[in-house]
């Protein structure tokens, strides 16, 4: 396979990865916790998407729409059950907690629609163009441009609504939003809600590119979406976004170049080697621990 | 009576107690009045009550969240089988050897772990666990003399009672003596508060490492019981559900409790084999088990509590001393 190829395929990889770090990034930036269960929306927003395919005749964009839509109040409603009472907690209770709702989401996937892989319908079937004598399928340019839209328009949310600001107040310092007067649980609410949306988004774009869907599908991809948001500096939206697209292109050339079995051990091997190097990430300042 | 003394006698008297719980057990064993099933079955306590309790070291007394446990476990186990698959020695002499092997080349690894957690706060650190567990599984599935994706064979069946129980016991004893000793402490202060400790003078790399190396030495050799006793070896047992399920018996007997990580393991293992029917919702309940936990009672069942058997002697002594007085 030539370069090219493997590139525009990492590129595509990439933009599910940013979509699902930019959730990781935006819960540790406001919540100050890393959300396990993240990885395992993707799957329920999975699963969500093929049951409404199956059920009704809704089109794509609608389909799309909805999952983001249940997955969204998934997320918010895990938050307040789970994490809210722990708030304030040690941070090993949140970080043990969140482990525990991606296990339960599991099992009861894995009650409900059994372990066997369920095929997933494709989505954006058809011919894309031909870039330089590289084709481009239908299924890549669209996930690479609804991946540019939604970074655009989170981008202009978070840095120009008053909700976005009031976000970004509250990962900056909880205390001192909360006295000017803005409502924590309800950025946090949305934080999730925002967060887990993108993650149906990217499940949709993941199932159409790997066309099998099964209850443990969220953990690896998860995990692999949080080194990128750790790589790009956690925390930070656009490093999540540069941190995912890193990922997925070393991830493709990896498969095409070394080896297919290792690809997992070596991104995990990247990842150690930059929290060494730099703990913050490429974006990341470095911040001084307070006594 | 001065205190080395005192503590010469209750150190007796435990050792007394363990000899007991074990020669009862081990006679119950022989005569068949516990079936080879249940045999079975407390070989297991006894492997996951060395895991629990290594664990606890790194996660209980330092404070760590460690997210790949089952790969130290299974460091151990492949080393410990792959030593007594090439070497030709009796058993009585190879088996220890590479149980001892297994915990060393664990404890080695547990300090290549160890060293990036100078830098790295708790989270990341548990994401760096995580990976490592993930990297050594990985590794172990590509390699030609661990047998690759198709596991490894014919490993001697070793791992009787009498090596599990005395080798769980002996390895909780050295952990738990280690907590009261100056190192132990000093632990202990890195959990507490790090940035103080390390203002008082204490070197947390060091001792970070050093609970790091013990910890996984531990596992290390639980690993090689292991291998001893179940003879196949699949590199996917040593996956993130096994870190998992070692965290939980940590979680809930207490992290910090050596006694609330080995009932909790006692009991984690029991329970499954009494509720074989309900197999299939075991990591359901778990995960329950484990949110509601943390929300309701963070600390574990037993907090930092442990039970001390000179301490319960004691306290029975005195009760029965004011009710003579009284009569």
């Amino acid at each position: 396979m030539d370069f090219a190829q493997q590139l525009i395929n990492g590129i595509q990889l990439g933009s599910i990865y940013a979509l699902i770090a930019i959730g990781y990034t935006m819960v540790y930036g406001i919540a100050k916790m890393i959300n396990f269960a993240h990885g395992d929306i993707i799957m329920v927003g999975s699963y969500i998407a093929l049951m409404i395919f199956q059920n009704t005749g809704l089109p794509v964009w609608g389909v799309i729409a909805a999952s983001a839509l249940a997955s969204a109040l998934l997320g918010m409603a895990i938050e307040r059950l789970a994490y809210k009472p722990l708030r304030g907690g040690s941070r090993m209770s949140a970080l043990i907690t969140t482990i525990g709702v991606s296990i339960l989401l599991q099992n009861v996937f894995l009650l409900l629609f059994g372990s066997s892989p369920k095929p997933f319908p494709a989505a954006f079937e058809g011919e894309g163009f031909t870039l330089a004598g590289v084709p481009v399928s239908r299924l890549t340019l669209v996930t690479l441009l609804v991946t540019l839209l939604l970074m655009v328009l989170l981008t202009l949310f978070v840095g120009r609504t008053k909700l976005g600001k009031a976000m970004r107040a509250v990962s900056e310092d909880q205390g001192a939003a909360q006295l000017m007067g803005i409502n924590i649980d309800t950025s946090i609410s949305l934080t999730f809600a925002i967060g887990s949306a993108l993650a149906a988004v990217a499940a949709v774009l993941y199932s159409s590119t790997y066309p099998l869907i099964n209850p443990y599908m969220g953990s690896m991809l998860g995990l692999k979406a949080f080194i990128a948001a750790v790589i790009g500096g956690i925390g930070i939206i656009p490093g999540a976004m540069l941190g995912g697209f890193i990922i997925g292109i070393a991830e493709a050339l990896i498969k095409g170049y070394i080896s297919s079995a290792l690809v997992d051990a070596i991104v995990f091997s990247l990842l150690i080697v930059v929290l060494i190097i730099k703990p913050s990430g490429l974006l990341g300042k470095n911040e001084r621990e307070k006594v | 009576m001065d205190k080395a003394k005192m503590l010469q006698i209750s150190h007796r008297r435990n050792l007394l107690a363990l000899a007991a719980v074990f020669a009862v057990l081990y006679v119950l064993m022989l005569t068949r009045s516990i079936s080879v099933q249940y045999q079975g079955v407390i070989i297991l306590i006894g492997i996951n009550v060395l895991l629990a309790t290594s664990l606890n070291l790194t996660t209980g007394a330092l404070g760590e969240l460690v997210l790949g446990h089952a790969g130290f476990m299974s460091i151990g186990a492949y080393t410990a089988a792959l030593f007594t698959l090439h070497m030709d020695l009796p058993g009585l002499v190879e088996f220890p050897l590479a149980l001892l092997l297994g915990g060393a080349l664990a404890a080695v690894f547990g300090v290549i772990i160890g060293i990036p957690a100078l830098r790295l706060r708790g989270d990341y650190l548990a994401i760096v666990t995580l990976g490592f567990g993930e990297i050594i599984r990985v590794i172990i599935q590509n390699m030609s003399i661990t047998g690759g994706g198709r596991g490894l064979y014919g490993i001697e069946e070793y791992t009787t009672f009498p090596w599990v129980f005395w080798t769980s016991a002996f390895g909780i004893t050295i952990m738990y003596a280690l907590i009261f000793t100056r190192h132990g402490r000093a632990i202990l202060s890195l959990r507490e508060n790090e940035i103080a400790a390390e203002a008082a003078g204490i070197p947390a790399t060091r001792y970070k490492v050093l609970a790091f190396a013990v910890s996984s030495f531990f596992a290390g050799v639980a690993g090689g019981l292991y291998a001893h006793y179940i003879t196949v070896l699949d590199p996917g047992t040593f996956g993130f559900n096994m870190s998992i399920e070692i965290l939980v018996m940590v979680v809930l007997g207490g992290m910090g409790s050596f006694t609330g990580a080995t009932l909790a393991a006692v009991v984690l293992t029991l329970l499954p084999e009494l509720l074989r029917s309900m197999s299939d919702y075991r990591m359901l309940l778990y995960s329950i088990a484990l949110v509601l936990m943390m929300i309701l009672r963070p600390q574990g069942l037993l907090g930092k509590k442990e039970f001390s058997l000179t301490r319960a002697w004691e306290q029975l002594r005195k009760k029965a001393e004011t009710k003579g007085g009284n009569a």
